[in-house]
């Protein structure tokens, strides 16, 4: 299988507090990887490095290019789409216009409304409100359309960061639903979460991020059945 | 550094400005003149831009204003410099407040730029009435006498004027740690944090916009009195630029900053002065101001914060006295427990089409926890905006204590006894633990603005620091209470909102999901002390979305769902309600 | 005052004001990408108006000077910044870009004026010249702090304003200059005499205020950069740069504030200093559209001519004072009628 992604021995301080230490972790093609961990583990950091928007130590490719020469934009236009904790919506611009612009990094730009179709098929809801500010949704459509946005990039590997942050149980499920499906559009992905049980019964493998260093690592089915990580993450919601 | 190392450096400060005169040449003594001068308008800078977080551009034309006053009744009229201060002082704070009454309402930048607008109308005004010199100026400005002794010299106004900026150090640095000046200091968190702490943020803001006109008066009826001459050249717009440049050097929020920015610039200009036509020789004129604009650019590209607070940084802690027991403040008399204490009926809000709240009624009754769940959306956080007066109800009613407050403003009902916390925390980083929680007593205290830079009303401010350490200690954050509220991890900093809302002496406390991000540990933590709250007595309304949390918790449970009420009940039974267990917990138990 | 003079006067003031309105535009496009208060807009304007009657005097104008003083500078800093980001085979590009093209376009226009060519490439000269400046000004002053507040970018706005009035002083000297009409034509509406200059002027507000409509509305470009000055790290993951958005915007502006420096030479006198007032009364009109409408900032450039022109028939004097005092209630206004969002908390 290829590698989508390769993360070795990455590491990103803030002036003097070293947040993620010596992360290695990988995504191959076609899996759902995910990283999870308590508050203030490091998680965003580290997606957040991998984006090029925090400078870190280390090494990182992405389907064999280093990454280490290439900015933020050039790696969105790899195909490397990041999904952030706080969404960075375009509040000021209707929820077409958002969706539109999530094509923006796209060479051929033939197939944008063929994608806005897909995704208003998938998000009811927004199709509803199309027409509407962003910033006037609430906290699940946010994400809904958080989460359009980026697959209007047509990415190969989605990266999402905290995607049940603040969203009730029932929507929670249905987000997750839709990152399984991910997998049959042939889109990899990288997911962090602090809701630990619905993240390793959707993905393939998983890391746990402890104090900004990897602690354990495994399948999934067997991480969720590891008494030490159900006594701590899989007991409370 | 302990007070007494701070107290002998202060002391040497002032025995160094005495004897300056004794040490120094004229020109010297000249320029230290000009910097005190300016030291004064830019302290009001200080307060106005780096304290309150208004940028304005107009200093200058109020300390035109007041030059111009002085030099109408000393100089064309005749009159002593001392009744030309009265008047200077009077017509400029009047001025201000009749601007600031006009324009503090503007948010962000339409309010600077609205301060770029009046300061290029007076200064326009300054040149072309008729009475008052036009762009000729006015000259026999007579020099200010003290008694039988006319300041004529170098070194006699330099006493006055020194005396007068050590003066006003004093006073605003006293004025700055009392009750007045940390509403000031909380301008910055914004308005929806200022008022619900029962602050008129309005008000505070225009005690500081005069207070900024009133020093800038000071530094207008000295200019006039020492330069004996008054144009319109020195309070058009590029001096406005430069006072901005010397409260900002000095260090925005500093009011020591103030001298330090003015004493920086002004050597500057005058090394640019002594200095430029050596490197460009004949072009010099105009490349001053080029020379000093660039350096402003580059001030503000690379050292933003100013140079005060940056020396502050290398400087060790001063070590500061923890507040000792002291008498309490009056306390509020909780209603009795089952009284009823809220009642919305018939709430409605509507934003555009989106109608958020949909005809939602409930009850609070006083010494129980209720809890507001529901998917996201469903119109928690604008229902607690409605009730905290954070937002205007569009139909319906709430009623608090039996008082109707559907329509009164956010700061009136955090008087009446609603006190709360916020989904983003919403605390000054820059202030200490002690500080952000004395920010909540503002409403039990009265201290005003002389009383505070007097620092009169000790025994006040005594019991309000007493009660905030008291309030740290409850919610465990105690044993450092001048830890930086920036520097807390973010759990910490939500229970720091709580005490802050607890020295409010609360009849009621709103919580905006208190347990969001806190880990396991903390999450117990936070629900002892809840419940050791209502044991005291007080009546907590809470959202939150851990399901856990919440029912373990509560007495009872309301549960909105797009806007509407769904049901309300003990925990069990709504848990076990079909309908909320569709919408929310999607099945499962 | 009868119902000859007020038309005469309204006429005037719409024509005044049809300036005004190019320029404002040019704010509002600047701000709605950067969320830059380009204060030093009317300056570039006022250049422009210089660039051409030096042209017309068929003398390098000084506009070459200050590009090649900028375009060093802001080479300078970019190469500087690459070297320090470990980017030096981004060397070459930034080179050419910030230093040989200003430099190339210097070339073309000493090389074309040796030629004496007529008034209509005289005047795509002068725009062409000082088409580079405003870029360049973002990279050096604008660009490092390209995500402070609003209020520090207005700050060093103000202070930008101060220093290209001394480098106007220092490379255009102190004359004033006016440049012939660009066009003779006359014409007559309900029996008014209206000048084709007038005309030429109004055309030109109307057609740049509808295409920067279109363009920020229906294109993705145009969305692209809105979206940049609404949320940077937003834009940045959808691939979007923003230095390069800013640029655009930059060179827009530049176009914008070219163009109504051509259009008021004629008509007024221009010095080195009289920036300031035309893109000061600009911005009122930008303000009356709240900052965000091309419309409303035409509508309100209009209003500013007109009521300049009555003003000024009042009391030449003091026409600047009723002016800029009438700031406030529309910055009033303008407050209340906006939403606008809890302001930036600056710590």
């Amino acid at each position: 299988m290829t590698q989508m992604l390769t993360i070795e021995g990455v590491s990103v301080a803030y002036g003097k507090v070293e947040a993620v230490r010596n992360v290695s972790l990988s995504v191959e093609q076609g899996q759902i990887v995910t990283v999870i961990g308590p508050n203030g583990a490091g998680k965003t950091t580290l997606l957040m490095a991998a984006m090029g928007l925090l400078r870190a130590a280390g090494r990182m490719v992405f389907q064999g290019t280093d990454l280490s020469t290439i900015d933020v934009e050039g790696r969105v236009e790899r195909g490397l789409c990041l999904v952030p904790e706080k969404r960075e919506l375009f509040a000021d611009l209707s929820v077409a216009d958002n969706l539109l612009l999530g094509s923006y990094s796209l060479r051929d730009r033939s197939g944008t409304r063929q994608s806005l179709d897909d995704v208003f098929d998938r998000f009811p809801r927004l199709k509803e409100r199309r027409k509407q500010a962003a910033g006037t949704l609430s906290g699940g459509e946010r994400q809904m359309l958080a989460l359009g946005r980026a697959l209007m990039a047509k990415p190969k590997l989605l990266v999402l960061d905290e995607p049940s942050l603040g969203l009730a149980p029932l929507i929670v499920r249905e987000i997750f639903r839709t990152i399984a499906s991910l997998r049959s559009l042939g889109v990899s992905v990288l997911l962090v979460e602090q809701n630990a049980r619905a993240a390793l019964e959707t993905a393939d493998f998983g890391y746990v991020l402890e104090t900004g260093e990897i602690v354990q690592s495994g399948p999934a089915d067997t991480l969720i059945h590891d008494p030490k990580l159900i006594a701590a993450y899989l007991g409370g919601h | 550094m302990t007070a007494l190392q701070i107290r002998l450096i202060v002391v040497a400060a002032i025995v160094c400005l005495v004897a300056a005169p004794f040490v120094l040449n004229p020109f010297s003594i000249t320029l230290l003149n000009y910097i005190g001068i300016y030291s004064l308008a830019a302290i009001g800078l200080a307060l106005l831009t780096g304290v309150g977080g208004i940028v304005s551009f107009g200093q200058a034309a109020f300390v035109g204003i007041a030059a111009y006053a002085t030099a109408w009744v000393s100089a064309l009229n005749g009159y002593s410099p001392w009744l030309g201060l009265a008047l200077a002082l009077v017509t400029t704070c009047a001025v201000a407040a009749i601007l600031g009454f006009v324009t503090l309402r503007l948010g962000g930048h339409f309010l600077s730029l609205s301060t770029v607008a009046w300061g290029l109308a007076i200064a326009f005004l300054f040149g072309n009435i008729e009475g008052l010199g036009r762009y000729n100026g006015l000259s026999g400005i007579p020099p200010i006498s003290i008694g039988p002794i006319a300041l004529v010299e170098s070194w006699q106004i330099y006493f006055l004027i020194w005396a007068i900026v050590v003066a006003v150090l004093l006073l605003c640095y006293n004025l700055l740690d009392s009750r007045i000046g940390r509403a000031m200091r909380a301008l910055r968190g914004g308005n929806t944090l200022v008022e619900s702490l029962g602050i008129s943020a309005f008000q505070i803001k225009l005690v500081t916009f005069v207070l900024a006109a009133f020093l800038a008066a000071l530094s207008g009826w000295l200019y006039a009195h020492l330069s004996r001459f008054i144009s319109p050249g020195p309070f058009d717009a590029g001096m406005g630029i430069e006072y901005l440049m010397m409260a900002m050097v000095g260090g925005a929020g500093s009011v020591l900053g103030g001298v330090v920015g003015a004493a920086i610039v002004t050597l500057l200009k005058n090394a640019v002065q002594d200095y430029l036509p050596l490197i460009a020789k004949g072009a010099s004129g105009q490349l001053e101001i080029v020379a000093f604009s660039a350096m402003f650019i580059l001030f503000l590209q690379r050292a933003r914060q100013g140079i005060v607070p940056f020396l502050a940084d290398l400087l060790p802690e001063p070590k500061l006295s923890v507040p000792q027991p002291a008498p309490p403040l009056p306390r509020r008399e909780q209603p009795a427990p089952g009284t009823l204490l809220v009642k919305a009926k018939g709430v409605e809000r509507r934003f555009g089409g989106l109608v958020a709240v949909n005809n939602v009624s409930f009850e609070v009754r006083s010494g129980e926890i209720v809890g507001l769940i529901g998917p996201n959306g469903a119109g928690k956080t604008t229902m607690f905006n409605l009730l905290t007066g954070a937002l205007r109800v569009d139909r319906g009613e709430i009623a608090f204590a039996g008082r109707s407050i559907t329509h009164d403003q956010q700061c009136h009902i955090a008087r009446a006894g609603i006190a709360r916390t916020f989904q983003h925390v919403k605390l000054r980083p820059r202030m200490t633990l002690l500080d952000n929680v004395l920010l909540g007593t503002y409403a039990r205290t009265r201290t005003g603005l002389i009383a505070g830079a007097l620092h009169l009303n000790q025994a006040e401010e005594a019991s309000a620091r007493y009660e905030a350490l008291q309030q740290l200690e409850r919610v465990g954050l105690g044993d450092k209470p001048f830890e930086l509220a920036g520097n807390l991890p973010l759990g910490n900093q939500r229970v720091l909102e709580i005490a802050r809302a607890l020295a409010a002496d609360p009849a009621l406390l709103v919580l905006d999901e208190p347990a969001a991000g806190l880990r396991r540990q903390e999450k117990l933590k936070l629900a002892e002390l809840l419940r050791s709250l209502r044991a005291d007595r007080l009546t907590i309304l809470l959202v939150e979305h851990d399901m856990e949390f919440v029912m373990s918790l509560v007495d009872r449970i309301v549960v909105l769902d797009f806007g509407s009420k769904l049901c309300e009940g003990e925990p069990a039974a709504v848990r076990g309600d079909a309908r909320v267990q569709e919408a929310y917990l999607g099945g499962v138990a | 005052m009868t119902t000859d003079i007020a038309a005469i006067l309204a006429i005037d003031g719409i024509a005044t004001g049809a300036v005004y309105v190019l320029v404002a535009i040019g704010t509002v496009l600047i701000f709605t990408v950067t969320r830059v208060i380009f204060i030093p807009f009317g300056d570039i304007a006022a250049f422009t108006a210089l660039t051409l009657a030096a042209l017309d005097a068929k003398q390098l104008p000084g506009t070459v000077g200050l590009v090649v003083v900028l375009a060093g500078l802001a080479c300078l800093m970019e190469a500087v910044s690459l070297v320090r980001a470990g980017e030096q085979r981004r060397l070459p590009q930034a080179i050419f870009f910030y230093l040989a093209l200003p430099l190339i376009v210097v070339g073309i226009v000493w090389l074309t004026m040796r030629f004496d060519p007529p008034m209509p490439v005289r005047l795509v000269l002068a725009l062409l010249l000082i088409l580079p400046i405003s870029p360049l000004l973002d990279r050096i002053v604008f660009r490092p702090i390209a995500d402070g507040s609003v209020l520090l970018l207005l700050t060093v706005s103000v202070a930008l304003h101060f220093a290209l009035v001394g480098l106007g002083l220092l490379f255009f000297g102190p004359e004033g200059v006016r440049t012939e009409p660009l066009t003779s034509l006359a014409t007559e509406i309900a029996g008014i005499h209206v000048s084709g200059q007038t005309m030429l002027i109004l055309t030109a507000a109307v057609v740049f205020s509808g295409l920067l409509f279109a363009f920020f509305d229906f294109t993705l470009i145009g969305k692209a950069l809105r979206a940049t000055a609404v949320n940077r790290t937003g834009a940045r993951l959808m691939g979007i740069r923003p230095a390069r958005a800013g640029t655009i915007a930059y060179l827009l502006g530049s176009l914008l504030a070219g163009v109504s420096g051509i259009l008021i030479a004629p008509v007024n006198t221009i010095f080195y200093d009289s920036g300031f007032l035309i893109g000061l009364k600009a911005f009122v009109g930008a303000i009356v559209g709240g900052m965000t409408s091309y419309p409303g900032a035409a509508l309100g450039a209009l209003g500013v001519g007109v009521l300049e022109s009555f003003a000024s028939f009042e009391s030449s004097t003091l026409k600047d004072v009723i002016v800029f005092s009438l700031l406030i209630p529309i910055l009033l206004w303008r407050s209340l009628a906006s939403q606008h969002s809890e302001e930036e908390v600056e710590e």
